[in-house]
């Protein structure tokens, strides 16, 4: 019972039969998929609502943790094709450093990329365009330098965890890897919004947020703030690609970080850019909406539905589904 | 500049006098092949073809980015759609009625016009940063069509592009097409240098310094956006339709966002706000990866790297002078201080200097 | 007017003409430039009746009350002062009289008709131009484009016309260039015309301002703060600049802090405190009126500079 559009033969198809079969599949997937926007557009949001900045290159700064990942598991001896059977707490061991070095990996490029090319521009109050021609640079610059590091051709998939499924709702199964991503991405968005909004330098990044000039006179370092806050966000960009690498069936690709990049940001502006909680509600709905629109027109539409609500929300509610704000207090 | 200011100081028929010779030099420039700056491993002729349409592309996009400020990261979108237009009117793998090949340049112009205003529209409320984000997701979303409809067959493409109903493309020599490509240029050049020193020029130029203002001064600022938006679009598809033309064939495989990217960097090397700056970006983004083949692997980092370090010491760009935005303005100068403009160049991208203080 | 060290003075043109005409011809001369930049248009409001009604007028931003109930009328070719202590809602009322914020309840009303729900740039097209208090100019335009933008307020040249030079657009490119050099000429800036804006020295750039506006062939111009920065000297000058604009023919709105200024040039004043009218009347009545002495315990800011 498939409807089909009319003028369209076959090419686009509303299928509303195959979205209710597939719809606690899609919700699973979705949910893990949006995970890991979250993750990413956690780190577009910070540094929107402290700089009013879109870091075009923070794609690249997760794809540099995808290699690091990928790079980490291969020195510590796996190799791609075979999965290795490993005791829980080894595999574990295995994983956190993995994570770690991509952390850092991802943390020490968008610092980096901040003062390198960033700095520069804030000191000579470039206006809004050059930092964006900047950003685009930056993106090609890193984008290439992994190319030709790692060649041509994507690296082949390493897989550490065998997706085993461990329980099932509703007839769809969740395996451990969707298992550890979701709550891994609940965890860490948790950490960040602790961060965020109790610590002291939470505080700092907040009220550059909303007043550099004021919370430069109350003492705040806006420099460090600026620096923390890229940090932050190349860490949490680096948890993601350990999950990433995790989830997807092929390996790192050197331009794969554009297209996700581009969803993270969508994932963001959907929530509210500049909004923590909005970045990780973003993130979930559009992983969500992602995967019912795959089943509901044909999986070939799935990338066109991020832009598609790209667009829509910008047009009618820019501020997003939980609006803007960093640089208010949480109630 | 100096330079810039002995430009000003000449007269119009000298001005004239010195232009002449360059144009004649640019025409001539493919029949020469001049050892120098001929292009290895790609076909000379061909070569300039391929910087003459970057720097259409330029102009088009500098009046959207340059003049009127309007960040747009998916141009490549207007371009697509012009090379479909003609592949679809032209093509014999198309089931569409068929068209001469000259035809179809102002029909793509007139839909990518369409298409500028149906994007425009509804987007040109926006400001800045958001403008630039949902401009590059419509041109992923033309994209994403042009690979998934399947009336605009995907990767199979369509064939014979431009060519007559005997077959026979337009022009058999990739120089005639460059030539083509070069007179349009000039006369584009001639009607956006009339747009600037006018009413709509001055707008846009408005708009871009502050748009609050302009609205108050009376400017409707909507309206301008949305011209600056359709000629930018105009001017993106009639590129889009001649390079189908000359290169026969139009598929999904050459309108990505790296392609709105580089379009935007020729616009910013060159000077954004700066007709003939861009001509000269578009040379630089077009020309040298061609130009230097050997290095060809190392082309994005390059460009990448380029770009940061420009946008950090030069960001007007290599010309980055200023238009002039007044028909009589010379003659007004003139009368009022006794000279011509005599102001040194900066663009829109220029750092900020402080304003004098007396 | 001071000038930089390296500025080069003009030496052609119409500045050094002028300065070398006789008093006779330089009379002759501003009487020619005054022509130029009068308003022309059918104004239908007579000189003394009212030409901007402020009804009862509320704007409220959340729970900040800014205007409440602010009544007054201005009348053709007077300069009407609006003055108050700081925070007492001035710029707030300017806006809502420009057309910037949309009043929360309360109506204005501009010869008659009500400005509600009316886009700036048509608000500007009806008549009302304004100047800013921190300097908004094209930064980038010379002085003499910033004021033809002015001028293009009153244009009917579409894209087409533009796109390919039309006897319209070269009609109205003429009128606005000779206009605006007259302008330049009235407010004295001339000699800098073909400056970028932002390289003006700030007196220029404030009688800049006042000169893009006067281009939009205004009704009623409003002047917000236009002497902040300036010294005693350049106050007089300026002073002298408003009686210039209104014998022209202009009706003019001066929201100002220096005292000497605003008794010195208007006719009538408002005076707002906390969003609300407190007082109304000639400068002599003003001054002497308690609640306004109370409101700004005696004290005038710039008088001590």
């Amino acid at each position: 019972m498939t409807a089909t559009l009319l003028h369209t033969d076959n090419w686009i198809q509303f299928d509303v039969h195959g979205l209710a079969e597939q719809f606690w599949n899609n919700t699973v997937d979705g949910l893990a998929q949006g995970g890991i926007y979250a993750l990413i557009a956690l780190g577009y949001t910070l540094v929107y609502g402290v700089l009013k900045l879109i870091n075009f290159a923070h794609s690249e700064v997760f794809i540099v943790g995808a290699f690091a990942t990928w790079l980490t598991y291969y020195a510590l001896g796996f190799r791609a094709g075979t999965t290795p059977q490993l005791p829980v707490f080894e595999l574990i061991g295995f994983l956190l450093v993995a994570g770690v070095v991509a952390m850092v990996a991802s943390g020490a490029v968008a610092v980096l990329l901040e003062r390198v090319a960033y700095k520069p521009l804030r000191d000579r109050n470039a206006p809004r365009l050059v930092f964006l021609i900047t950003a685009i640079g930056a993106s090609f610059a890193i984008q290439q330098t992994l190319k030709l590091i790692f060649g041509l051709n994507q690296q082949p998939q390493i897989r550490l965890v065998q997706p085993r499924a461990v329980f099932e709702i509703f007839g769809a199964s969740v395996t451990n890897v969707y298992l550890i991503l979701f709550v891994a991405a609940i965890v860490l968005w948790f950490v960040t919004d602790f961060f965020v909004n109790r610590t002291r330098l939470g505080r700092g990044i907040r009220a550059v947020a909303q007043d550099p000039d004021t919370a430069t006179l109350m003492g705040v370092n806006k420099e460090r703030v600026i620096i923390v806050t890229f940090l932050v966000g190349g860490l949490l960009a680096g948890a993601a690609s350990l999950f990433y690498l995790m989830k997807i069936p092929q390996g790192a690709i050197y331009n794969g970080g554009f297209l996700l990049g581009i969803k993270a940001f969508t994932a963001a502006v959907l929530g509210g850019i500049g909004n923590l909680r909005g970045a990780l509600v973003g993130g979930l709905l559009l992983g969500l909406v992602e995967n019912y629109g795959q089943s509901l027109f044909g999986g070939e539409w799935k990338d066109i539905v991020a832009f598609v609500v790209l667009v829509v929300v910008l047009m009618f509610r820019p501020t997003g589904i939980l609006g803007e704000s960093l640089g208010k207090a949480r109630v | 500049m100096s330079l810039r200011e002995r430009w000003n100081a000449l007269s119009r028929p000298a001005q004239w006098a010195v232009l002449l010779p360059v144009v004649a030099l640019v025409y001539f420039l493919p029949v020469l092949d001049p050892p120098v700056i001929a292009t290895t491993g790609t076909d000379f002729p061909t070569a300039m073809f391929d910087v003459a349409r970057y720097a259409l592309v330029a102009v088009g996009l500098n009046v959207v980015v340059g003049q009127a400020g309007l960040l747009d990261l998916g141009y490549v979108g207007f371009f697509a759609v012009g090379a479909y237009v003609t592949a679809l009117f032209t093509s014999p793998s198309s089931s569409l009625h068929k068209l001469p090949f000259l035809w179809t340049l102002p029909l793509a112009m007139v839909v990518t016009m369409i298409f500028g205003v149906i994007l425009g529209t509804p987007t040109l409320r926006l400001r800045g940063d958001y403008l630039a984000i949902v401009t590059l997701g419509f041109g992923e979303i033309i994209r994403l069509l042009a690979d998934n409809v399947d009336p605009l067959r995907g990767q199979r493409g369509f064939e014979r592009v431009g060519a007559d109903n005997a077959g026979q493309p337009l022009f058999t020599h990739a120089t005639q097409w460059y030539w083509l490509t070069v007179t349009i240029i000039i006369a584009v050049l001639l009607l956006v240098g009339n747009l600037e020193r006018s009413r709509v020029g001055r707008a846009w130029v408005a708009i871009r310094e502050d748009e609050d203002v302009a609205e108050i001064m009376g400017v409707p600022t909507y309206k301008f956006k949305i011209w600056a938006f359709v000629m930018g679009a105009a001017i993106g598809g009639l590129s889009g339709a001649l390079y189908a033309g000359k290169l026969g064939f139009v598929n999904n495989q050459s309108f990505d966002v790296v392609t709105s990217m580089l379009f935007l960097a020729a616009v910013v090397l060159g000077g954004a706000g700066n007709k003939v700056g861009v001509l000269l970006g578009a040379a630089v983004v077009a020309y040298l990866p061609m130009r230097f083949v050997q290095i060809a692997k190392y082309n994005y980092l390059i460009f990448g790297l380029a770009l940061i370090i420009l946008m950090i010491f030069r960001p007007q760009g290599l010309l980055g002078a200023r238009q002039h935005l007044l028909a009589y303005g010379r003659q007004a100068y003139q009368r009022l201080i006794g000279r011509g403009d005599q102001i040194s160049g900066d663009s829109a991208l220029a750092p900020e200097k402080t304003g004098g203080r007396s | 007017m001071t000038r930089r060290e390296e500025d080069v003075p003009a030496e052609g043109g119409v500045v050094a003409e002028v300065a070398r005409m006789t008093e006779e011809e330089r009379e002759r001369h501003e009487a020619e430039i005054a022509e130029v930049v009068a308003p022309d248009r059918e104004i239908e409001v007579e000189i003394g009746q009212t030409l901007l009604e402020m009804r009862d007028v509320t704007l409220r931003f959340g729970g900040l009350t800014a205007l409440d109930s602010v009544s007054f009328d201005l009348r053709r070719g007077e300069i009407l002062g609006l003055i108050g202590p700081n925070g007492a809602g001035k710029t707030t009322c300017f806006n809502a009289m420009t057309g910037v914020y949309r009043p929360t309840s309360g109506r204005v009303l501009l010869a008659g008709r009500p400005l509600a729900r009316l886009s700036r740039h048509r608000i500007t097209q009806l008549g009302i131009a304004r100047t800013f208090q921190n300097i908004r100019l094209f930064g980038e335009m010379t002085a003499l484009e910033n004021v033809v933008v002015g001028a293009d307020a009153r244009h009917r040249t579409s894209l087409l016309g533009a796109l390919l030079r039309l006897p319209r657009h070269h009609r109205e490119e003429r009128e606005a260039v000779a206009r605006a050099m007259a302008l330049l000429e009235f407010v004295g800036i001339a000699d800098r015309a073909a400056d970028k804006a932002k390289n003006l020295p700030y007196g220029y750039q404030r009688r800049l301002e006042i000169a893009r506006a006067l281009a939009t062939e205004p009704k009623l111009l409003c002047l917000d703060e236009p002497a902040a920065g300036f010294n005693p000297a350049e106050k007089e000058e300026l002073m002298g600049l408003i009686r210039r604009i209104r014998s022209d023919g202009y009706t003019i709105l001066l929201i100002e802090h220096d005292m000497r200024l605003v008794m010195g040039v208007t006719d009538r004043i408002v005076v707002l405190e906390f969003g609300r009218k407190i007082a109304e009347g000639r400068p002599a009545e003003i001054s002497q009126d308690p609640a306004v002495i109370a409101a700004y315990l005696g004290v005038s800011d710039d008088d001590a500079a």
